[in-house]
């Protein structure tokens, strides 16, 4: 008897969870069997029972809870059964590791989780892949037709132009240890900063862990010196250092004379969020889809029904009821609006 | 139009004065005319465009877009001109060549608004905006609304005009009326032409005080100097030549329009200095009835009869076609008080009586009415000179008035500050509750912001985005000019210059002052 999609696949306070292969995907909550689609901490969270992920995930899920963060682990590779389904990993382009997760019951239709996902190329991880389904799990955290993230080396070019006009003071960005610290730096190079550049010590582990995956940084130095020598600017040569968004609330950047505060994020979008954060220069960098990406992955998968997650949904269902598409909110919880 | 857009973006993110410059200059310096110039007149308030309504704008967006995405975004958005630029569809042109911005210039998209008739303009805009990248969409949207609000004055942006010429602030404010957009003379003696000609009553760039103090005049012979009362209303000169009558700002900004009282008392020939009022007979009105009158474009008989306004002249820079600035002062203020200018609306400030410091200080311990701020001293026998020299004019002001206040909120600063809880709300006791009165964010040592800080980051109790608010417990001595009644603010009352002069880590807060001695200062 074929199964319909909402009973083999339904929002329950752990999380998706997915009945006939009895597993969820990125719990919030410890579960026996959990399915992480990528490194962020509030989708990969710590101690299951057993996690099934990409070699990536796994990796980055170890260096940030430490080798113990679940009882067993396995390598998503190729196609894998687990109960009454067959499941499979494919790239989100979101961050390192990031992948959409199908999940093929014997009966019942193909089900794709996109995660969160990106379709620009990113010098970072490996593009994301159509993947046919035919219910599509999406996230919507720009579901806004106002969302259009411009080319990311163009904003590239933006900071450099920044530093130019502004020798003397240094430009800190914010971005998220995982996956946008390393795009901003790649971007960087790629717009033609061949300096150094500083991180704080909450991103070294990751800038170091891509370097080990292949992905070329350049040469980064530590910006961690406490604050003690007379004049704060000697000991920061570097001018473009990159820290976590919550390090501009901190003591941290007090050691940084007259500093340029910028901050990478698809949010920086709208001004009043910059204005929030007294950010001097936003920079639209993001890794997730914006509106032309999100309405054009529906149309070109063309599923028969599109489940949202979580984000802007109610831009999204009104698109899907313009265009005729069959959608609804799952409103699940505990994914953060912000971290972007 | 993309420099454009990203010199206005960029000016509304920076908070800093010296980098606002450094943006502007750049900006002068690398973009080709005319551009620069309707871009000199966007910043300066002289482009006269024909003005798009909110309305007009919102009728354009719902040709194009959904409503209901469009109602879901403005609420998310917050602004409707950064709402549209962000939503319109993708026009023709966004591609490449919205990339390299070789779409519309600034000349064109105003040459456009400025030609077009008011039935057709909204179809001219649409097909602008379909032109043009997001934030050039935003940049045309602001100057079609009229309303830039990048956080830059007109004289910042002359300012930043002289950096790098040869030229000063000053000069290009001496004849900055006779120049119109898009300022092709201006740019061209700025890089060595010949200077344009003024236009008749031109504004003479004004010559402005130092603060000084009781230590700093001892050594001083008071015999050298002249004393007048500072009266607390604004700074005018009062430009009438050549049958044409100009009221100016200090910084050489037109009010004539919002004061067509004094314009008709301005029956004489020359250009004279002094203090903008509101007077009613012999009583002059408190700073914020002055404030009523200001920035208007036109102004009511209501408000002409209720708020009447008047000069009080204490320097005369011209008089019937002769500079008279060169002249010492004491020879000026003869020529002032010769020169019969009286009328009703139109008095001279009295010379004060003094023989030693001392007398001096007397008086301005005293002042006879409430809407004196200090004591002006200027040496006798200096010349009228553009700009702040010091020595030969002091503002000697009245001492602060103080209030003991509890910090109650805190919010990060920018710039130097950065990183620095620096931005405080403070409060007094109403009844048993904190009610804000003002906030401040300067008056401290850069070591007392660091006290602050810790102070601050210790005792927040609560956070409402950037905001923190703080345990009630430390008080702060606020020093400030003044007060004026105002409905906007939860306590009634808002402060003129407010900072923090000390911070009372010795003093409970239960010991701050109570709302009703500040209401009694009023």
């Amino acid at each position: 008897m074929t199964m319909r999609a909402d009973e083999i696949v339904y929002p329950t306070e752990a999380g998706l969870y997915c009945a006939p292969g009895d597993f969820y995907i990125d719990p919030l909550r410890p579960v026996a069997r959990a399915l992480v689609t990528h490194g962020h901490a509030d989708h990969a969270r710590p101690g299951h029972g057993a996690v099934l992920a990409t070699r990536q995930t796994l990796e980055i899920m170890a260096i940030r809870y430490g080798e113990e963060f679940t009882a067993s682990r396995q390598i998503a590779d190729g196609p894998i059964r687990i109960g009454q389904t067959t499941v499979s990993f494919h790239p989100a382009g979101h961050v390192l590791g990031s992948a959409q997760i199908l999940i093929v019951p014997d009966k019942g239709p193909r089900i794709l989780i996109s995660g969160d996902y990106c379709r620009v190329p990113n010098p970072v991880c490996a593009p994301w892949e159509p993947v046919p389904c035919d219910i599509l799990i999406t996230e919507a955290t720009f579901g806004l037709p106002i969302f259009r993230h411009p080319d990311p080396m163009a904003e590239a070019r933006r900071l450099i132009a920044s530093m130019a006009e502004f020798p003397d003071r240094p430009h800190l960005v914010g971005a998220y240890a995982l996956g946008k610290a390393q795009r901003v730096i790649a971007l960087a190079r790629a717009a033609g900063h061949a300096a150094p550049i500083a991180i704080h010590g909450a991103l070294k582990r990751l800038c170091d862990y891509h370097a080990e995956q292949g992905i070329d940084l350049g040469p980064l130095v530590a910006a961690t010196e406490p604050a003690t020598k007379p004049n704060p600017a000697d000991h920061d040569t570097a001018q473009l250092v990159l820290a976590p968004p919550s390090a501009f609330a901190s003591p941290w950047v007090q050691r940084f004379r007259d500093p340029v505060l910028c901050y990478a994020s698809g949010w920086m979008t709208v001004r009043a969020r910059a204005r929030q954060r007294g950010i001097e220069l936003p920079l639209v960098i993001s890794d997730h889809v914006d509106w032309p990406q999100l309405t054009a992955t529906i149309r070109e998968l063309a599923p028969t029904e599109v489940w949202i997650t979580h984000g802007a949904e109610d831009g999204l269902l009104r698109w899907c009821e313009i265009e005729g598409f069959a959608a609804r909110p799952l409103r699940l919880i505990g994914y953060e609006d912000e971290p972007e | 139009m993309k420099a454009f857009a990203r010199l206005l973006e960029r000016l509304a993110f920076t908070p800093g004065r010296n980098s606002k410059l450094t943006i502007l200059s750049h900006y002068f310096g690398t973009t080709p005319d005319p551009d620069r110039g309707y871009a000199l007149a966007a910043l300066t308030g002289t482009l006269d465009l024909r003005q798009v309504s909110a309305s007009v704008l919102k009728r354009l967006a719902s040709d194009r877009v959904d409503e209901q995405l469009f109602r879901l975004s403005y609420d998310f958005v917050g602004d409707l001109a950064e709402t549209i630029a962000l939503i319109w569809p993708a026009g023709a042109a966004t591609g490449s060549q919205a990339e390299t911005g070789a779409g519309v210039s600034v000349a064109q998209a105003v040459n456009l608004l400025n030609g077009t008739g008011k039935l057709a303009l909204s179809g001219v805009i649409a097909d602008l905006l379909d032109r043009l990248s997001p934030p050039e969409r935003l940049a045309l949207l602001k100057l079609a609304t009229g309303n830039l609000r990048v956080g830059v004055s007109a004289r910042l942006t002359r300012s930043a005009l002289a950096m790098g010429t040869q030229r000063r602030v000053e000069e290009i404010e001496e004849i900055w009326h006779g120049l119109s957009p898009p300022f092709q003379p201006l740019f061209d003696w700025l890089d060595g032409g010949p200077r344009p000609d003024p236009a008749p009553a031109p504004f003479r760039p004004v010559m402005l005080s130092t603060p000084v103090t009781p230590a700093e005049l001892a050594p001083l012979d008071p015999r050298d100097f002249i004393a007048e009362w500072k009266w607390d209303g604004i700074r005018v000169q009062a430009v009438s030549e050549q049958g044409i009558r100009k009221l100016y700002s200090r910084t050489g900004e037109e009010i004539g329009a919002a004061f067509p009282d004094i314009i008709e008392a301005m029956t004489f020939d020359g250009a004279v200095d002094g203090e903008l009022l509101v007077r009613r007979g012999d009583e002059i009105a408190p700073f914020s009835d002055l404030q009523k009158r200001l920035g208007r474009k036109q102004v009511s008989r209501v408000l002409l009869r209720s708020h009447p306004a008047a000069l009080r002249l204490y320097d005369i820079l011209t008089w019937q076609g002769e500079d008279l600035r060169p002249l010492p002062l004491a020879q000026r203020r003869a020529r002032l008080e010769a020169a019969g200018i009286d009328s009703p609306r139109i008095d001279l400030s009295p010379l004060l009586p003094f023989d030693d410091w001392n007398a001096l200080a007397q008086l301005r311990a005293a002042p006879p009415v409430p809407q004196i701020e200090g004591v002006m001293i200027k040496r006798r026998d200096a010349p009228y000179l553009a700009g702040r020299p010091r020595g030969p004019w002091f503002k000697w002001k009245q001492d602060p008035m103080l209030v003991d206040a509890v910090l109650l909120y805190a919010q990060s600063g920018h710039g130097k500050r950065s990183g620095f809880y620096s931005d405080f709300t403070f409060g007094l006791w109403d009844g048993a509750d904190l009610v804000p009165v003002g906030k401040a964010y300067f008056g401290f040592t850069d070591e007392e912001l660091r006290e602050l800080d810790r102070f601050v980051r210790k005792n927040t109790v609560q956070r409402f985005g950037p905001v923190r608010q703080l345990a009630p417990k430390l008080v702060v001595e606020v020093a400030f000019e003044g007060l004026n009644p105002s409905p906007r603010h939860r306590s009634g009352i808002a402060m003129r210059f407010p900072r923090i002069a000390r911070i009372r880590w010795d003093k409970p807060a239960a010991e701050a002052d109570r709302l009703t001695s500040l209401k009694g200062m009023l």
